[in-house]
């Protein structure tokens, strides 16, 4: 007798708790060939996973086993000129075959897989924590979540729990009753007797009565009352939503070359991508800026191209209109993040200290601001390193090459405790 | 021929066809004296499979970063098209579990049907193996519990202090089976029962062994103190859950469901060219009575030559696909020839099979099935016909020759040759190293050693360091081991602790 039963629909991925197992036992190894990835991989591919190789040693489940020496004899198929007697040279390389698949890109001692994009990221920004995230507002539109709550007497029909319903109908007729049954019992008892005594229908009469007035009462306790009606119960709680906003300050003028707006981008998408995962909601403002700034979009922002001066202090100028319109500090985690190549117009410099410190860090979480290729230093930077002394949430980096993003941005949003 | 109508001629199965395949199936397998268990048939996706695979074919499996490893590697290669998957998995349970992948053709499935359901299933339920060693009945149950108990483990111990003791003993796994008692039968709600009962019991047995061993100065009485234990102990996964001094009831209980499954899964792997060999006969066997009977049709039937070619291809030992002798083709091979030596036997097979040729071929076949495992299969039924069919020839490997030597190939001089090395080459010396528990000290330091019988004078694979690490950090005291040769004479020490 065969029985034939369709598992398809049988929950898939049984296996991933192991996975899970699995990366967590060798996340050191994938730690590192995360970080390696980094550096060779564009930020801006966010996408996909990777492709992570862990050395076959440090994976390996050993066994007993018999290592090469003393005699062995094997029986292998397909003889073609071989006699008995016949002497061979030893194979090189040990066994037979062996070491011969080597050349596939991959050695044999490795042992690759692919992580998936979420995996990815989460070993990416693993250690890496924004800092202050403290404010945890309740987002304008507070949005509610309804879970249950046990029962409750009064509901919609829908929600009508029709077991609990029964149970307390059940409940309420064995209260209601039981004293009248025991009653009715022993009544019909007497009755019996009495008419095995024999007596007359006469006698009999009050009794009957009785009996029918207390059966009449019984069946009057209705089956179900709407007091039984229990429904499910669910409760609105309200669901903590926090939201950030970014700000990304570029220079676009004319010594801003597009290696060095690469550079900055990679940054950006970096921060972005790290704020994105952080928060519900992440609003991202751009700002370009040379002599004048602008808000743009994002593609503007990367791709179109513009020169002229520099005046960095206009780009804080208007950061500080947008924030004071559309993001007030007490609703909104605010970030910004510049990158310029130093170059800043000699007298403005100052302004930009200025405007830093009593207009814009007092509301922000963080400022974090990139300066790329600053073989010497200008005066831009100068004057930030003095801010920085002043305001813990302001912090500066120079880069120089793609792969220095990476660290710089673990550097600057290391978590709180976390050493190197 | 006969008048009967096939059953389906479309490529693309339904549940109702199968059935009645399975129905006609069950019928010839029936007439030919198969005696199997009931048959749970499970349609399942590939990636269904891929998880099933991952967890040595067992449906049920306490979770463990190395089948993570194993679902990454299988994953890997499938979507590459390295690696087709298996087109069945069979698990021994009565009722007979059978994984059949929603993908394959009404051909497929037919031919997945006969091979597990029919030839795997007897196979499970008659060969003495089987019958000694695993509890078809009870091993579901059983998984179930080892599942629960594990999970209980971990969240009341923490993950990693339970994946550290189930490495352990998944590297000892090979050495966690009795090969010479018999195991009491499993049975899950028993074993639940007895779980508390017996951690206590271990516990009073320890402290009675360990009572007297407070560390102390080796003096004179160590030399004439009885030998513990009095017999070498093979299965060193029983041992360290009895006797190790200072593992918490929880770990051995673990030790003891590690042990348990790898005797279950024992049997597996020293019958894998009988059990093989057998499905595939049968599965050969039925396919040719469906299309003598007029049930399936030409084209399925060509369908089916096919990937049966497939399953029994022998590439030869210098072909870039070479990985060792098929134990699908050679395991067929072996039957089919039985079959021949009964029906026709020629005066070859009467000199070398003088009870067999001529007889009852059902009758000779179910015989051998039952009761052998592969090496002692070889030993008895390596017939020259096969030996030549599949040219054999036998390579000395000497160490301290330079050079290879062919000690017997396909001719008269060579069968008995080559039927003796064979059968060597699937025994349980040649699969791995004779390691067993020699000694503890129980007077001093606690210290247990382990000997490892030389099996042809080869030495232990480079992870015998490692295997150390382990085994010590289920003794937590020092723990060594000793390679001796046939006289008795020590030639290397490892030791750890």
């Amino acid at each position: 007798m065969s029985q034939i039963i369709d598992r398809r629909l049988n929950p898939k991925h049984k296996s991933a708790v192991n996975r899970q197992r699995f990366l967590h036992r060798f996340r050191k190894q994938i730690r590192k060939a995360v970080a390696d990835a980094v550096d060779g991989r564009s930020v801006t591919d966010t996408e996909s996973g990777e492709r992570i190789t862990i050395p076959a040693k440090d994976l390996s489940e050993p066994t007993f086993h018999h290592g090469p020496g003393g005699r062995r004899e094997g029986v292998h198929p397909g003889n073609k000129e071989f006699i008995t007697g016949d002497r061979i040279p030893r194979p090189q390389g040990g066994e037979g075959r062996g070491n011969r698949a080597s050349n596939q890109g991959e050695g044999m001692d490795d042992f690759v897989f692919e992580l998936s994009r979420d995996e990815f990221l989460e070993f990416f920004f693993e250690d890496l924590e924004l800092p202050d995230l403290i404010k945890t507002k309740l987002a304008q539109e507070v949005s509610q979540r309804s879970i249950p709550a046990g029962f409750s007497k009064d509901g919609i029909p829908p929600n009508l729990h029709v077991i609990r319903s029964l149970k307390e109908a059940h409940a309420r007729r064995i209260a209601l009753t039981t004293a009248k049954r025991r009653r009715l019992r022993e009544l019909e008892a007497e009755l019996e007797s009495l008419q095995a005594a024999g007596a007359g229908e006469n006698e009999l009469i009050e009794l009957r009565r009785e009996i029918e007035h207390l059966k009449a009462k019984i069946a009057a306790v209705p089956f179900l009352d709407t007091l039984d009606l229990r429904y499910r119960n669910r409760i609105q709680v309200p669901k903590p939503t926090t939201q950030a906003v970014m700000f990304c300050l570029m220079d676009v003028s004319g010594s801003m070359d597009q290696y060095k707006k690469s550079l900055a981008k990679r940054f950006f998408l970096l921060l972005y991508l790290f704020l994105s995962r952080n928060y519900e909601r992440t609003d991202v403002v751009f700002i370009r800026h040379h002599t004048v700034a602008k808000e743009v979009d994002e593609e503007e922002f990367f791709y179109s191209r513009e020169t002229g001066g520099t005046v960095v202090s206009s780009a804080l100028e208007l950061l500080r209109e947008i924030m004071r319109e559309r993001y007030p500090s007490q609703d909104w985690n605010l970030y910004a993040a510049q990158a310029s190549d130093g170059d800043n117009w000699p007298e403005d410099s100052g302004n930009c200290g200025h405007l830093l410190d009593a207009e814009i860090l007092p509301y922000l979480q963080y400022y974090a601001y990139i300066e790329i290729d600053n073989e010497y230093p200008l005066g831009l930077w100068q004057e930030y390193e003095k801010i920085a002394r002043r305001w813990p949430n302001f912090a500066m980096q120079a880069i120089d090459e793609p792969a220095d993003i990476y660290p710089v941005f673990r550097e600057l949003f290391k978590k709180k405790g976390v050493k190197g | 021929m006969s008048t009967k109508t096939p059953i389906s001629t479309s490529s693309e199965w339904t549940f109702d066809s199968l059935k009645q395949y399975d129905a006609e199936i069950a019928r010839i397998a029936a007439d030919f004296g198969l005696d199997t268990y009931p048959n749970q048939i499970e349609i399942i996706s590939s990636e269904q499979m891929m998880d099933a695979y991952a967890s040595c074919g067992l449906p049920v499996y306490y979770h463990h970063w190395s089948f993570g490893k194993q679902f990454l590697s299988i994953e890997k290669h499938y979507k590459r098209g390295q690696m087709g998957l298996a087109y069945e998995l069979v698990i021994n349970s009565n009722p007979c579990i059978a994984y059949l992948m929603e993908e394959n053709t009404t051909m497929m499935q037919i031919l997945v049907i006969a091979h597990a359901c029919y030839g795997h299933n007897s196979f499970f339920k008659n060969n003495y193996l089987f019958k000694a060693w695993t509890a078809a009945d009870a091993i579901i149950d059983y998984l179930v519990f080892a599942k629960h108990y594990i999970a209980e483990c971990e969240q009341r111990y923490g993950e990693d202090a339970v994946e550290e003791i189930l490495d352990s003993c998944h590297a000892l796994m090979n050495y966690g089976v009795d090969r010479y008692r018999k195991p009491s039968p499993l049975s899950a709600h028993e074993e639940r029962q007895r779980q508390k009962e017996r951690a206590e019991y271990l516990q009073s047995q320890l402290n009675e062994l360990w009572r007297r061993t407070v560390p102390e100065k080796t003096t004179r009485t160590e030399e004439k103190a009885d030998r513990y234990p009095s017999e070498p102990e093979e299965n060193l996964l029983y041992f360290i859950e009895k006797n190790a001094p200072l593992l918490e009831p929880w770990q051995r209980e673990i030790i003891r469901i590690v042990r348990k499954i790898a005797q279950y899964l024992y049997p597996q792997r020293h019958t894998k060219i009988m059990n093989e060999g057998w499905a595939t006969f049968w599965h050969y066997t039925i396919m040719q009575r469906l299309y003598d009977e007029g049930l399936v049709t030409d084209g399925f039937m060509l369908e089916f030559l096919e990937a049966h070619t497939n399953v029994i291809a022998q590439p030869p030992f210098d072909h870039d696909f070479y990985n060792g002798i098929n134990p699908y083709a050679l395991g067929f091979a072996m039957y089919r020839d039985l079959q021949r030596i009964c029906q026709n036997p020629t005066e070859e097979d009467r000199r070398w099979f003088p009870e067999i040729a001529g007889s009852d071929w059902l009758e000779t076949l179910d015989f051998a099935m039952r009761n052998f495992k592969d090496d002692s299969f070889i030993a008895q039924y390596l017939s020259p016909q096969v030996i030549r069919d599949f040219h054999l020839f036998s390579v000395l490997d000497e160490e301290a020759d330079d050079e290879l030597e062919i000690s017997a190939i396909h001719d008269e001089g060579g069968y008995q040759a080559i039927r003796h090395a064979l059968s060597e080459q699937y025994n349980q010396g040649s699969l791995e190293p004779d390691i067993q528990v020699w000694s503890v000290n129980t007077r001093g330091d606690r210290s247990l050693t382990l000997r490892h019988s030389q099996h042809q004078r080869r030495p232990l694979g480079d992870s015998a360091e490692e295997m150390l690490r382990h085994i010590h950090r289920l003794w937590s005291f020092k723990v060594r081991l000793e390679t001796v040769d046939p006289h008795g004479r020590v030639k290397a020490c490892h030791e750890c602790g």
